[in-house]
């Protein structure tokens, strides 16, 4: 009786154990399968999956100006969604990604693209760490060569006995 | 001499500080929603638009041509558009020259919204599906572009014109253009 309720108990809690393991299976199953969701209301169709990728990926790297941090293919803003069609509308005649980023840029500015030009006033975001990293090399370099130094050169005490020592070594 | 130099290299961190400190300064009251457009200095995109009141009638770029004057972008979904109206016909009796551009619209409530409010340009296009909007670069209502005589635009403001901004910043701008 009482080994039977012990199996039984046993048994329930591998069952439950199962149970578990099969829920974060298919949790993590369906977290990494999950399609991205791409605004699940406008349904574009495509000639070919070069086009279509190229969609997508324009629709991730353009910006929305209207939400501001997010890109057309994530934003809801009516604006989004006219740009989310003219890229589908100038993908479908043919146009690179290229084509269709300069597109936009001609009328909503450097602000449409989250990866931004290098122009005159951007070239800090390139340059700025690697001076930041240049100068603090610099610094180093300096503050290593002046212990050195320092430790080096014997102040006048020191020379004194220096002297000392060197002599009584002559003597003997 | 050693000592000025030292005190010239401790000083530079306190320099980048304040410079750091003017960056973020100037970011407390700049708003990032206001962007500048990208067709200053460019003339009007080409388009054919219809005449608000008149589907027979057509306009393009040329009515831009020989005097300066203010485009406004507006729309009856537009609450802001709404609390703007007054101040558009404030500037029109004014005899500001406004080109009305209605976007992503219903004609029939442009038309009302015109004749209960009145109507303070002295032509309204209708763009319903945004095409010229687009080509301009509208991300919104109201937005009101500035035009000299040459149809090039020269300043855009994005969102409402008040009694306040124009005495401000924009009656200057405005009298400044050819």
């Amino acid at each position: 009786m009482n080994v039977y309720g012990k199996s039984n108990l046993q048994r329930s809690s591998m069952g439950c154990n199962n149970m578990r393991k099969l829920i974060v299976t298919f949790f993590i199953f369906f977290s990494i399968f999950t399609p991205a969701v791409y605004s699940a209301i406008d349904t574009f169709e495509f000639e070919n999956v070069e086009q279509e990728k190229t969609f997508h990926d324009l629709t991730k790297v353009l910006r929305c100006p209207k939400c501001q941090n997010q890109n057309i293919s994530d934003s809801n803003a009516e604006l989004a969604k006219d740009l989310r069609n003219k890229t589908y509308e100038l993908v479908k005649q043919g146009k690179t990604e290229d084509e269709v980023v300069d597109y936009m840029v001609a009328r909503f500015g450097n602000f449409v693209r989250y990866d931004p030009p290098v122009t005159p006033a951007t070239i800090f975001l390139w340059l700025g760490p690697a001076l930041f990293i240049l100068f603090g090399f610099l610094v180093l370099y300096k503050q290593a060569k002046n212990k050195a130094r320092r430790e080096d050169e014997l102040d006048s005490v020191e020379e004194i006995r220096l002297q000392k020592i060197l002599n009584q070594g002559d003597k003997k | 001499m050693v000592n000025n130099r030292k005190m010239v290299i401790l000083l530079v961190p306190l320099l980048l500080f304040f410079i750091g400190c003017i960056f973020l300064f100037k970011g407390l009251y700049s708003d990032p929603r206001k962007l500048d457009s990208a067709l200053i200095g460019q003339p009007v995109p080409e388009f054919i638009l219809q005449d608000i009141y008149d589907e027979n009638k057509q306009h393009d770029a040329s009515i831009f041509q020989g005097q300066k004057m203010l485009l406004n972008v507006w729309a009856t979904w537009c609450p802001t558009c709404y609390a703007e109206h007054k101040f558009l016909n404030q500037l029109a009796t004014q005899g500001l020259y406004i080109v009305g551009m209605n976007y992503k619209d219903d004609r029939k409530k442009a038309i009302r919204w015109l004749t209960d409010l009145n109507d303070p340009y002295q032509i309204s296009l209708f763009d319903r599906d945004g095409m010229l909007g687009m080509d301009l670069g509208v991300y919104g209502a109201p937005e009101t572009y500035f035009i000299d005589s040459k149809g090039i635009i020269q300043y855009r403001h994005v969102g409402d014109l008040n009694e306040r901004i124009w005495k401000e910043q924009l009656a200057a701008l405005f009298d400044g253009m050819q």
